[in-house]
């Protein structure tokens, strides 16, 4: 499903943030990236999302080498994804529906199928009968969670997450996490960056480890010896 | 699909008019300053029209005044204007006789007491002959002059010609200076517009890139930009147009006084269907190319962050 084989990523100011990393990530798979801050877990993440692209090595997802993705496939490819970030990345001036609408808008879907997909996205993740608030009415663990109905409302085969509990107290976190796996579930790759460890050990899962840019390990459960806790 | 595609239209020009809306005054200053643009050519363009068509046309408003000389009866003058009459290209012949000069002369002149001082008549009788469209070339009206001085009654034929060709020169400058100012004010249309788009788009960077995060195409993210730049042109145009509907409307009455005065019945024309279309077509384009250019080079720029 997801192929990195040695893949390099150096910055344009120098910084190498991977360095000939190599894995890979099964589909239907829920799959951890550990390791501390600037291990490179966003860098993994951005080369998915064709956010960026390597330095050097391939980078292969649902068969597809992203190297040779031509950028006006670039739209169509990141529709098969579906984005979850730290700070949400909610547009503040629409209301919950229009956020969570807004890939099926940009897919082209007709309005009464969106009406639908939309609700549905909203009940997976507990927010149905929110549809008309605006982010900044709802809590930081609500907007969370419409970030999250909107990187799933479009079916994506694959869930990709940058510290999705990074702003949450413990209880919350869990709970996002409990969310990402019911996705997991019904058969959607997901893939979690995080350095909360608690979360990594609670669910038990795969983890790829990162340590400056080079994968450390990957094992069932993290090997604390090579994750630092913060 | 082409329900999804029509669905993309319709909700991009939707928000446009939404967001147009939502900022009343800075839309309406923008429209403002188009309207201006497109109304200045636009009035220039009716202004020549109008001189054209309140001149009757010129092709047909060449005159030959042929003088007789003093001594020369009315009744041979007539006789003459009749003969003149009936030779080939010629449209119209007009007897002014002496007696119908002066008295018109002494009306609208204001010297008629100083008139009446005089003895006699000095105007000699006059004939105006008009020659057809199709005889109106320079080599015609050297012949029929030729014929008409051949006359021994004759005093001096004049052919009327020389203001005919000032007065194209000066339509014909002014449709110059039309062009440029037609020119220079589209140019600031296209430039207006863009640097609209160019702050909206700048506006709206965080929601552009989301919308790439979530797989929005370049099509899509340009669609609503390009919506927003034609309706400001149809705006302005639009505008344009009822200011300068407005304007003859007002000049109307004092136009037709003042052509009234020289004897005429002619009356201020307003912007026809074809005048409208040309600037509703200009506005319309003129947006959409200035959004465009505005998007190709700004929304370049915008990847999402990560």
């Amino acid at each position: 499903m997801i192929l990195f084989e040695r893949v390099t990523k150096r910055y344009r100011n120098g910084r190498e943030a991977l360095r000939a990393a190599t894995f890979s990530i099964d589909r239907g798979e829920m799959v951890f990236l550990t390791g501390r801050s600037g291990a490179g877990k966003s860098t993994v993440l951005k080369l998915i999302a064709l956010l960026e692209r390597p330095t050097r090595g391939s980078v292969v997802v649902n068969g597809q080498n992203l190297g040779t993705l031509k950028s006006r496939h670039l739209p169509a490819y990141r529709r098969t994804l579906g984005l979850v970030f730290q700070e949400h990345r909610l547009l503040d001036d629409r209301p919950v529906f229009d956020n969570v609408a807004l890939p099926l808008v940009v897919a082209g879907v007709a309005p009464a199928e969106m009406d639908k997909r939309v609700r549905a996205a909203l009940d997976q993740v507990g927010l149905l009968g929110k549809e008309r608030m605006l982010p900044n009415e709802l809590s930081v663990g609500e907007q969370q969670r419409v970030g999250i109905a909107r990187a799933v409302v479009a079916k994506p085969a694959v869930l990709i997450a940058d510290e999705p509990t990074g702003n949450l107290d413990p209880g919350l976190a869990l709970e996002v996490m409990k969310l990402f796996k019911r996705f997991q579930d019904v058969g959607v790759t997901v893939i979690v960056a995080t350095h909360d460890l608690h979360v990594v050990h609670e669910f038990g899962q795969r983890s790829i480890v990162l340590d400056d840019g080079q994968v450390q390990g990957s094992a069932d459960a993290p090997l604390p010896s090579m994750t630092a806790t913060r | 699909m082409i329900s999804g595609y029509l669905t993309h239209h319709a909700q991009a020009l939707l928000g446009s008019v939404g967001r147009l809306a939502r900022a009343p005054f800075a839309t309406a200053l923008t429209v403002l300053v188009i309207g201006l643009a497109l109304a200045l050519p636009l009035a220039l363009a009716l202004f020549v029209t109008n001189a054209l068509n309140a001149t009757g046309g010129f092709t047909g408003a060449v005159d030959v005044s042929v003088y007789f000389k003093p001594e020369v009866a009315l009744s041979r003058v007539q006789q003459l204007a009749q003969s003149t009459r009936v030779r080939p290209g010629v449209a119209s012949v007009q007897v002014i006789s002496a007696a119908d000069a002066l008295e018109e002369f002494r009306q609208y002149s204001g010297f008629g007491t100083a008139l009446a001082a005089l003895g006699s008549n000095p105007l000699p009788n006059v004939l105006h002959v008009r020659p057809s469209p199709q005889a109106s070339a320079p080599a015609d009206l050297e012949t029929l002059k030729h014929y008409l001085s051949a006359w021994p009654e004759v005093d001096v034929v004049q052919v009327d010609s020389e203001w005919v060709l000032r007065f194209n020169a000066i339509l014909d400058l002014l449709r110059r200076v039309l062009s440029i100012a037609a020119i220079l004010l589209g140019a600031g249309v296209l430039a207006v517009v863009g640097n609209t788009i160019r702050l909206e788009i700048q506006g709206r960077r965080t929601e552009i890139e989301v919308v790439r995060l979530v797989g929005g195409s370049n099509r899509f993210v340009r669609r609503p930009f390009l919506y927003t730049g034609t309706l400001y042109g149809l705006g302005g145009a639009l505008l344009a147009w009822g200011m300068v509907g407005i304007a003859v409307r007002v000049l109307r009455a004092p136009v037709a006084t003042l052509a009234q005065l020289y004897g005429s019945r002619y009356t201020l024309n307003g912007p026809g269907p074809q005048e409208i279309g040309l600037v509703l077509a200009a506005g319309v384009i003129l947006g959409w190319l200035g959004a465009w250019v505005a998007a190709a080079r700004h929304l370049r720029g915008i990847e999402p962050r990560a």
